[in-house]
């Protein structure tokens, strides 16, 4: 690792902090979208489904 | 109603339909296209910036190796601006135009803003610790972005709050408007509070703008990184917002049709 | 215009709770402080203007969701909307209800509550003044979160949310303005601010709440 020095806490948590948040939010994103689309799919599968009958 | 008068009348919800459907349809198909490209330039200049920044930089005169911390800082902090700033144009847009993925635009970049605004409030703080000797300080700068934090945190109050979503588009967007004056008006008036203490203590990059070359051009990447960042999680989050918009539309008529 | 005034007014006062609910919250926050921060008196007295302020804007913020809420509620907001008033008017008449019902009652109460906390001589004109210069901007800023959040079940807290960072321009400016003349400093500057801020919101609010109403009211 590289000589941080005395502000290797300040350095270390200020980076980690955001690679962590900015992880968070990519993960959360991730999800929420999987599951939109699943439902947008599910739903419209079930409305040609329910057109295909008419 | 007489005949023509119907006639044009469902040529013309017809036509609505479409456009109900148009924009986003063209929306989705183009970021669509587009993401894999993204993801892949975001992945490939967010991190050249950020490991340029991280092992590739020397130590400074007056901060030591903290200096580094401008390249989590800084991109951040300018993205946390940038995002509010695209929330008040998508919500004017959305206002004036009435282009759906506008507004669902607006709504997704909140919680990106939100998150971006965060860390530039943690790792100012963080930042300024070893200088200061506290955890937090009550700086023009990182008071402003707190307050930035409170307004970004209403905006997305308000959206979950209210079921219709046309409404809740509206309103939101007349509350971005709103808001960005009162958020500018804060600014000079933070500045204003604080300018009896901490003259020169300021967080703020003055002393670094004759920051040379060495520190500059990986800002400058990892600054390009983020606005990346920016845009790919603003196209896969307006991209979810508008199959939620459709599924929420197509419930509606399920249940009608049920009843 | 005046009809609606008294109409308003006269409902605020019978209602109860906006005109002593208001002042007693005030005199509540008041007596806290000390019980929080100690009853030495040259730090009450140092953060006597900053502790009013803020008293008298959560003071405010109580009765904020009475503004539009039981109008709506029984309809007739739908009716002042297709009144000859415009609803610019409306909601204008309606905030300066609210001002005389709740912020009125604070500028004066704030000199007498001054002296719980040891401020200084000065402090009770100028904190007269700036409460009197500010709390309108108070109103306006309140009446347009109430619009916003007026369709809404429960929506004090979400209100609060929204409006409080709204405040914060009023709040720095008139503390600001009322500790100056009291450490004998010139306080012309937030003065200004601070009316240009009220000025403003009311010229300028009313067009956005009344927007948010309309489309409330869809």
């Amino acid at each position: 690792m590289l000589e941080l020095g005395k502000y290797s806490g300040a350095i270390l948590g200020s980076w980690g902090i955001t690679l962590g948040l900015l992880g968070f939010l990519v993960v959360l994103t991730w999800v929420q979208a999987r599951s939109a689309k699943r439902k947008h799919d599910e739903i419209e599968a079930r409305r040609k489904a329910g057109e295909g009958t008419k | 109603m007489s005949a023509p008068n119907q006639r044009t009348r469902q040529a013309r919800d017809k036509i609505n339909w479409i456009w109900e459907w148009a924009n986003p349809v063209k929306f989705m198909w183009f970021s669509g296209l587009v993401l894999p490209w993204l993801i892949g330039a975001t992945v490939l200049v967010m991190g050249a910036g950020l490991v340029w920044g991280f092992f590739f930089t020397p130590e400074a005169v007056n901060f030591g190796s903290s200096v580094k911390i401008i390249y989590v800082h800084v991109p951040s902090a300018f993205m946390a601006i940038s995002a509010w700033f695209m929330m008040v144009v998508a919500s004017v847009i959305w206002l004036i135009r009435r282009h759906h993925v506008s507004a669902l635009a607006a709504k997704a970049a909140a919680p990106v803003g939100t998150v971006f605004t965060l860390i530039a409030l943690v790792t100012g703080a963080l930042w300024g610790q070893p200088m200061w000797g506290t955890w937090w300080a009550w700086d023009p700068r990182l008071t402003s972005f707190l307050i930035l934090f409170l307004f970004y945190l209403g905006y997305m109050a308000l959206w979950a709050a209210i079921e219709n979503p046309d409404t809740a588009a509206d309103l939101t967007a007349v509350l971005a408007v709103v808001g960005s004056v009162f958020a500018i008006l804060s600014r000079y008036a933070v500045n204003f509070w604080n300018q009896g203490l901490h003259q020169g203590a300021s967080l703020s990059l003055d002393a670094e703008e004759n920051v040379a070359d060495v520190y500059w051009l990986p800002l400058v990447v990892a600054m390009g990184g983020f606005m990346l960042f920016f845009v790919t999680m603003i196209f896969i989050r307006t991209r979810a917002e508008i199959r939620l918009r459709r599924v929420h539309a197509l419930e509606l008529r399920e249940r009608m049709a049920d009843a | 215009m005046i009809a609606l005034a008294l109409r308003d007014l006269r409902l605020a006062i019978r209602a109860g709770g906006g005109f002593g609910l208001g002042l007693a919250f005030f005199l509540i926050v008041v007596t806290l402080v000390p019980f929080g921060v100690g009853p030495e008196s040259d730090i009450l007295a140092r953060i006597a203007p900053g502790i009013l302020w803020v008293g008298a804007l959560l003071a405010c913020l109580l009765s904020l969701d009475r503004i539009f809420q039981l109008d709506f509620e029984d309809g007739s907001l739908d009716l002042l909307a297709t009144a000859p008033l415009p609803m610019e008017g409306t909601v204008a008449v309606k905030a300066l209800a609210h001002w005389v019902t709740t912020g009125l009652p604070l500028v004066l109460a704030a000199p007498v509550l001054g002296v719980l906390l040891h401020l200084p001589a000065p402090g009770h004109l100028w904190m007269f003044i700036t409460l009197l210069l500010g709390t309108p901007a108070l109103s306006m800023i309140g009446a347009f979160g109430a619009a916003l959040t007026v369709g809404l079940k429960r929506g004090g807290l979400l209100l609060s949310l929204l409006v409080l960072p709204l405040y914060v321009p009023t709040l720095i400016f008139g503390a600001e303005a009322a500790t100056r003349a009291i450490d004998g400093f010139d306080n012309t500057g937030p003065l200004m601010m601070l009316a240009g801020i009220t000025l403003a919101s009311i010229a300028l609010l009313p067009f956005a709440a009344a927007a948010a109403l309309r489309i409330n009211l869809r």
